[in-house]
């Protein structure tokens, strides 16, 4: 394996030193997320395979290139699960691109984010060095939190080689409820339901229905059911509904108007934008289908407290991410320069000038 | 040796420079720099290393913060920010050239949404009064220092601090949404925001545990949890250090996350046994403390196969808290573990390496030959759930040569934690402590690369510095001393 990482690298030096920007790849499932993709291909896919797994220690630590599919069968075999419920986009998609991107499912306002799993990297910078930060282990802080830096970074500070991860117990039981309201009552009770000690984890709601996912020891779903009302969905139902969310193959992303992410305070109320929106992580994502111009839908997410980013689709020249303020930026730029000082690792893909 | 360091004398020329152009917009109750005011703030938790501040200046809002930065980044003055002080690895141990900005006067919560569940609020509030205001509206702050009573979320945030509950909860990073923070140069800088995530790079994983030498917090928005219905801890009693570490394992394998799990071995419930009376059997070699919250439904099942696991474990006694009081009680114990060993010797060291759990017994048992070689007694307390050790060196400063062994059994205990797997610091931060493990955890490739991060932040090397990452020079000069595992860490650079 030592011979790829030395692949790799040897790759990346020549890159920079002939200043041709990389574009790295996995499994290539994300494509389409970020800002236009080019330059020469990187793959990382033959970089693969579990390092270290030891259930009792909650930690896993496996090659980027390892397909996220195998990630989390090689999980549920031991009876744990990534409770980040990473979206994988289609076949092949793999751990790398998992962090790289960033991305979260369903479950991650109460169980955290990709970042909040990351433990730890092993990865080549601009330079081609081999670099760790983090570890294997749940706390750790010596050093600048460098993995998490990366978590999200869309390959632009570092090819990820490794990474090690934070695992946690499958849930013993699980229920999904589905209840009739309107868009302005799902948003008041997925927040006053976060207010309480339930065992919610995932809520989405479009068109009139309102879904709960409720999961943990079986006596714990059963009174916290009680107390939600609402219909139960069958499992099998519940489970496909989730997946639909989480790859986005639910009916609300067809179509081929642009879909915009806005992340915002969980309390906003019902944003009147045009087009078709849905609901998820207790109010605080809402997915945008529309062909709204992107002042007016950034304007929104910025009154509600947060971001939007033009997720899917539509006209990637006017940037895909909010844009930042100046002195915001010049951190960021700054950081770039330390991590790839040649500016050759995907270049454009999170920001123009990054 | 690096504690008890002589210390850098005063410039009074530079003094007098500093102080007047501080005054210009500063009150004079707001700048110390006779010897007597500012003798209280020459060091941190860890008091064995003291430096006086040039001067200490005492700002009450953001602009005066700003304006301290901006004048000592004109006269290239460092600035060593400064919470309660509680930090254990001299964080914030002041410099004798350079100013120490204490937050202490950033003492408001600015402002509690209760749909929302978020507090935003001053870096100077204490970690416990964030909890105490929102508790009225069945909310809380999770992580939980063991100083929670003093120390200040600023401070949390500066080292991500953890706390008994971080297992289940997270650590600070988990927690937090949003941070507004002056850069060196004076400007403010909105990092995060109230949404779950935040366009760009992750600058508040990256800041957070930054220990002051990025920039400087002036606001935190924090996330409030509701507090479970239900608590309950098992208290478990092993008569075999290796059965003990492995009932962690045990209990994590049945697929249980506990709210808090604790270890201590023979020699720290001696020492609390005598001191907070918490009801640890003292004859045993471990006794583990493990707590499950949530519905009375849901902790009555845990708690169940918690004890159960803990039996099969083969634990000589296990004990369920009753009530409220007992569980308090069983907890006072674990909490008052430091005081505890100030009140057996004279002095302690408190060290903080991360190993992974299933390694627990082994380092344990190292430990005490370590006890054997540099002649020294040592209490062990830890967050067995996330395998987060804090041996407690016993010794007395007054006696020669006793605070080097006990320097160097602390050195060697953290490399022994890096052997296994592990790392230096779990929560108390590098500071000036762990400045030459640093050495030994990364290669200078990283180190450099930690550097660049800094001067990404503070071109001139302004804030905080000299602490959290060692210069490879230095490195350099420790690996001289301490040729690691038989290899030589840097070939490369000049020997002196
Ligand atoms: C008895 C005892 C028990 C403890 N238990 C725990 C525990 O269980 N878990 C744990 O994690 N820690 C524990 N600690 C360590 C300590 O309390 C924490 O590190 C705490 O977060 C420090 O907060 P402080 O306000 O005292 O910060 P300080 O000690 O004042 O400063 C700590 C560091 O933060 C920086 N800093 C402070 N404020 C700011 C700011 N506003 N902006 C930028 N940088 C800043 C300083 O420069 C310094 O580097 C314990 C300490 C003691 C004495």
């Amino acid at each position: 394996m030592q011979d790829i990482i030395d692949k790799l690298s040897r790759l990346i030096r020549d890159a920079a030193a002939q200043k041709r920007p990389l574009c790295i790849r996995g499994g290539g499932t994300k494509d389409f997320y970020g800002g236009p993709v080019h330059g020469y291909k990187l793959n990382t896919g033959d970089y693969r395979g579990i390092v270290d797994y030891e259930p009792t220690e909650l930690v896993i630590t496996a090659r980027a290139g390892t397909p996220l599919a195998e990630i989390e069968a090689a999980l549920r075999q031991k009876g744990q699960m990534l409770a980040f419920e990473p979206p994988q986009f289609g076949e092949g998609s793999t751990l790398g691109g998992c962090v790289a991107t960033g991305l979260s499912g369903p479950r991650r306002p109460y169980s955290g984010a990709v970042r909040d799993f990351v433990l730890g990297v092993r990865i080549l910078d601009g330079k081609g060095d081999d670099l760790r930060f983090g570890g294997q282990v749940m706390k750790n802080v010596a050093g600048y939190d460098v993995s998490r830096l990366i978590t999200g970074s869309l390959g632009t500070l570092g090819v990820l080689l490794e990474v090690s991860l934070k695992v946690l117990p499958l849930p013993v039981s699980e229920t999904t409820l589905r209840l009739k309201c309107t868009e302005a009552e799902a948003i008041e009770r997925m927040n006053r339901w976060a207010a309480q000690p339930l065992p919610i984890t995932a809520t989405a709601y479009r068109d009139g229905d309102l879904g709960v996912r409720l999961s943990g020891a079986r006596v714990a779903v059963e009174a916290a059911a009680k107390k939600i009302g609402g219909a139960p969905v069958a499992p099998a139902q519940a489970e496909h509904f989730w997946t639909g969310i989480r790859e986005q193959t639910d009916p609300s992303f067809a179509g081929d108007a642009p879909l915009w992410r806005l992340s915002v305070k969980s309390t906003t109320p019902p944003l009147a934008l045009p087009g078709q929106q849905l609901i998820e992580w207790g109010g605080a994502l809402r997915w945008l289908k529309s062909g709204a111009d992107a002042k007016t839908v950034r304007d929104a997410a910025t009154r509600a407290g947060g971001h939007a980013t033009l997720f899917r689709g539509g006209d990637k020249t006017i940037g895909v991410f909010h844009p930042l303020p100046p002195a915001l930026m010049k951190l960021h730029r700054n950081l770039k320069q330390a991590f790839d000082p040649a500016g050759i690792l995907n270049p454009g893909r999170l920001y123009a000038d990054l | 040796m690096t504690a008890v360091a002589e210390q850098v004398a005063v410039d009074f020329a530079r003094q007098r420079e500093v102080v007047a152009a501080l005054r210009a917009f500063l009150p004079q109750s707001s700048i110390l720099f006779d010897h007597e005011d500012v003798k209280p703030y020459e060091c941190d938790g860890l008091t064995a290393y003291r430096q006086v501040p040039m001067v200490v200046a005492l700002p009450e809002t953001e602009d005066q913060v700003c304006r301290i930065l901006k004048t000592c980044h004109a006269l290239k003055v460092p600035v060593v920010a400064r919470g309660a002080g509680t930090g254990l690895s001299g964080g914030a141990l002041p410099l004798g050239n350079g100013v120490l900005l204490s937050l202490a006067k950033f003492k408001r919560i600015v402002e509690i949404d209760e749909r929302a569940r978020i507090a935003r609020v001053q870096p100077g509030v204490r970690n416990l009064a964030i909890s105490e205001a929102v508790a009225p509206l069945g909310l809380y702050y999770a992580p939980d220092p063991s100083s929670q009573s003093a120390c200040t979320i600023g401070g949390n945030v500066a080292e991500n601090s953890g706390g008994v509950h971080c297992l289940k909860y997270g650590l600070t990073v988990h927690n937090i949404l949003r941070l507004r923070v002056a850069t060196v140069e004076g400007d403010i800088v909105e990092i995060g925001s109230e949404a779950l995530d935040a366009a760009g790079y992750d600058l508040l994983a990256l800041i957070t545990g930054s220990e002051g030498l990025l920039a400087v917090i002036l606001e935190v928005t924090v996330r409030l949890l509701p507090k479970p219905e239900y608590a309950q801890v098992v208290m478990a009693a092993f008569d075999d250090i290796e059965k003990a570490g492995q009932s962690v394992a045990n209990v994590i394998a049945a697929g249980i996350i506990p709210a808090g799990f604790e270890m201590m071995d023979q020699a720290a419930t001696r020492a609390v046994e005598g001191f907070a009376r918490a009801g640890y059997r003292t004859d045993v070699a471990a006794v583990l403390l493990c707590e499950t919250d949530g519905t009375r439904e849901e902790v009555a099942d845990e708690i169940r196969r918690v004890q159960e696991l803990m039996d099969a474990s083969g634990a000589v006694q296990t004990e369920v808290s009753r009530d409220e009081a007992q569980r308090l009680r069983f907890w006072a114990g674990r909490k008052a573990a430091f005081p505890a060993a100030g009140a057996i010797s004279p002095d302690y060291y408190c060290m903080d390496g991360t190993i992974p759990r299933r390694r627990i017994a082994e380092v344990l048992r190292r430990i005490t030959q370590l006890e054997t070689k540099y002649g020294l007694r040592c209490a062990n307390v830890f967050h067995a759930g996330d395998g987060n050790l804090h041996p407690l060196i016993l010794y007395d400063a007054n006696l020669p040569g006793e605070l080097d062994r006990t320097e160097a059994f602390g050195a060697e205990i953290l490399e022994l934690c890096l052997e296994v797997g592990g790392t230096i610091t779990g929560e108390h931060g590098v500071g000036v402590e762990k400045i030459n493990s640093m050495c030994v955890q990364f290669k200078p490739a990283e180190l450099e690369a930690f550097h660049r991060v800094k001067r990404a932040f503070d071109e001139r090397g302004l804030l905080n510095p000299g602490k959290a990452v060692p210069t490879l020079t230095r490195c350099a000069e420790y690996g001289r001393m301490h040729v690691h595992r038989g290899q030589e860490k840097f070939p490369d650079l000049p020997r002196f």
